[in-house]
Order: structure tokens, then C-alpha cells, then sequence
């Protein structure tokens, strides 16, 4: 345990915030490029991870644990948002046989 | 502080395989892989609760879970659809743009102190219990109904409705 404390004393704040803010972009472009419902939830789980990374790192570098109170909050909130979206998808699934969100525009006047 | 970078720079590789991988099932098995080299950030933090809690709710329950609807959905991979590529240069062009404009504002602010653990214990299970049981026994309870609604509403969701069938 030593020597992982005496790896972290040598990485900058801003590389973590450069960390997350890319692989919070990634998640974004995965949002808006890919047509699977599917691909598109890993993308915002993409997103939700890094959030999650930034916090723990916030929390290390003050010295308070809150942030990592709440990254347990935010998993669980993502744990439901999964298990309510996935059973969207395999109805919507169900109902029209393909989850191409591009045949689900019924929603549009 | 290598471990760090050599770390960063396989999250990231992974995180573009997720999204230009054409199969989905590949998809979720780099989503893993990205899971995992998160969980080593969070060790390298010595986060230890949440580094375990990563490792059993994202890569063992969440990922799962989406196998397991992508096997029951079936689809082949003539049916896998593809936006055009104008669309998919604009979708890539305003996320440039988010992160652009992200590492912008961070160069503004020329803060660039180490992250430096002050307690050793912070992470750990017994310190977060403490505070998790204490200050926020009230969002935890919360939390617990949130997760009951939302195993209610994804069995009524999932269920064939009777009816119309």
C-alpha cells in the first residue's frame, strides 16, 4: 500500500480532469453517431463512469470522502436507470423488431 | 506515475474501441476491459470501496445485464444499422467541440497541484460506512426505494400485457 501511496503523489490534478473530460467526449460521440439503442446506453454508462472517476479523484485530492458517498449513489442510480432501460429496449424490441432508434420517431408530430 | 498513463491511455483506447466496434456483443466485452482499467484507477487511489463496488455492480451485474438482453434481442449483423457518414462527422465534430472547449476553460484556470492522499484511510469500507450511516442515512433509505421502483417498473415493463396478444 505504500508504494501505491507514493505512485499517486506524482500525477496532477489536471490529468485526471483531462482523463475524464475525454473519456466523457468519447461517451457524448458515441451518443450521437451510432443508431443500436444498446450501443447508445454503453455510451451514456461511458459517460456516467467517468463522472464517477472525477468525483474519487476530487474526494482523494480534498481529503473528503462525500465524493465517494456519492459515487456509490450514482451507481446505484445507474444500476436502475439500466434495469428501466433495458426492459424499454426489449419491449420496444418486441413490438417492432428492431431498435434502430431511427424507426422510433413515432414520438414526433 | 507511469502505471497512471500506461492506465489512462488503455481507458481511452478501450473507451474508442466501445463505440467504433461493429459488432455490439464486441462492444460490451471492450466496455468490460473499460471497466476494469477503472477499477485500477480507483485502486491507484486507494478507493477501495468504491474500486470493489466497481467491480461488482458495473462488471458484474450491469454488463451482464446488457449481454444478456443483446443474446435475447438477436440481431444479425445484416440488420445493423448505420448512420450516414455527414452525420457521423457532425457527431464527431460537436464532440471535438465539448472537448475543446473543456480543456480550454481547464488551461484558464492554471491549477495544476498534485493529488496527494492526505489520510491513507479515507476509502476504505469502515470510513465510508461511518459517513454513509451517519450523514446520509436519509438519501441511502431514499435510495433503496429507487432501486424497489425500479425492479417493479422493469417487470411490468418487460411482461407481455395479456391483451393485446
Amino acid at each position: 500500500m505504500e508504494t501505491l501511496n507514493h505512485n499517486i503523489q506524482a500525477i496532477p490534478l489536471n490529468h485526471y480532469i483531462l482523463l475524464c473530460s475525454i473519456i466523457f467526449s468519447i461517451g457524448v460521440i458515441g451518443v450521437l453517431i451510432r443508431r443500436n439503442a444498446i450501443v447508445i446506453f454503453m455510451s451514456v454508462e461511458l459517460m456516467l463512469n467517468s463522472v464517477n472517476l472525477l468525483l474519487t479523484a476530487f474526494s482523494v485530492y480534498h481529503g473528503d470522502a462525500t465524493g465517494q458517498v456519492f459515487v456509490f449513489f450514482i451507481m446505484a442510480l445507474a444500476a436502475a436507470e439500466v434495469a428501466v432501460g433495458l426492459a424499454i429496449i426489449v419491449m420496444i424490441y418486441r413490438n417492432t423488431n428492431s431498435i434502430d432508434i431511427n424507426v422510433l420517431n413515432r414520438l414526433k408530430w | 506515475m507511469s502505471t497512471f498513463y500506461f492506465i489512462a491511455f488503455l481507458s481511452i483506447f478501450f473507451s474508442i474501441l466501445v463505440i467504433t466496434a461493429k459488432n455490439p456483443v464486441h462492444s460490451i466485452l471492450y466496455l468490460i476491459l473499460t471497466f476494469a482499467t477503472f477499477t485500477i484507477h480507483y485502486i491507484l487511489m486507494n478507493a477501495q470501496f468504491v474500486a470493489i463496488v466497481n467491480f461488482i455492480v458495473y462488471m458484474g451485474a450491469i454488463l451482464v445485464l446488457f449481454l444478456y438482453t443483446l443474446m435475447l434481442i438477436n440481431l444479425n449483423k445484416e440488420s445493423e444499422p448505420q448512420k450516414s457518414s455527414f452525420i457521423k462527422i457532425i457527431g464527431f465534430i460537436a464532440g471535438a467541440c465539448f472537448l475543446v472547449a473543456v480543456v480550454a476553460a481547464l488551461k484558464a484556470f492554471k491549477t495544476s497541484q498534485l493529488v496527494v492522499l492526505q489520510d491513507p484511510n479515507l476509502g476504505l469500507v469502515k470510513n465510508l460506512g461511518k459517513i454513509l450511516f451517519n450523514e446520509y442515512l436519509l438519501p441511502f433509505e431514499v435510495s433503496s426505494i429507487l432501486l424497489l421502483s425500479a425492479m417493479v417498473g422493469a417487470v411490468l415493463l418487460a411482461t407481455k400485457d395479456p391483451k393485446t396478444t
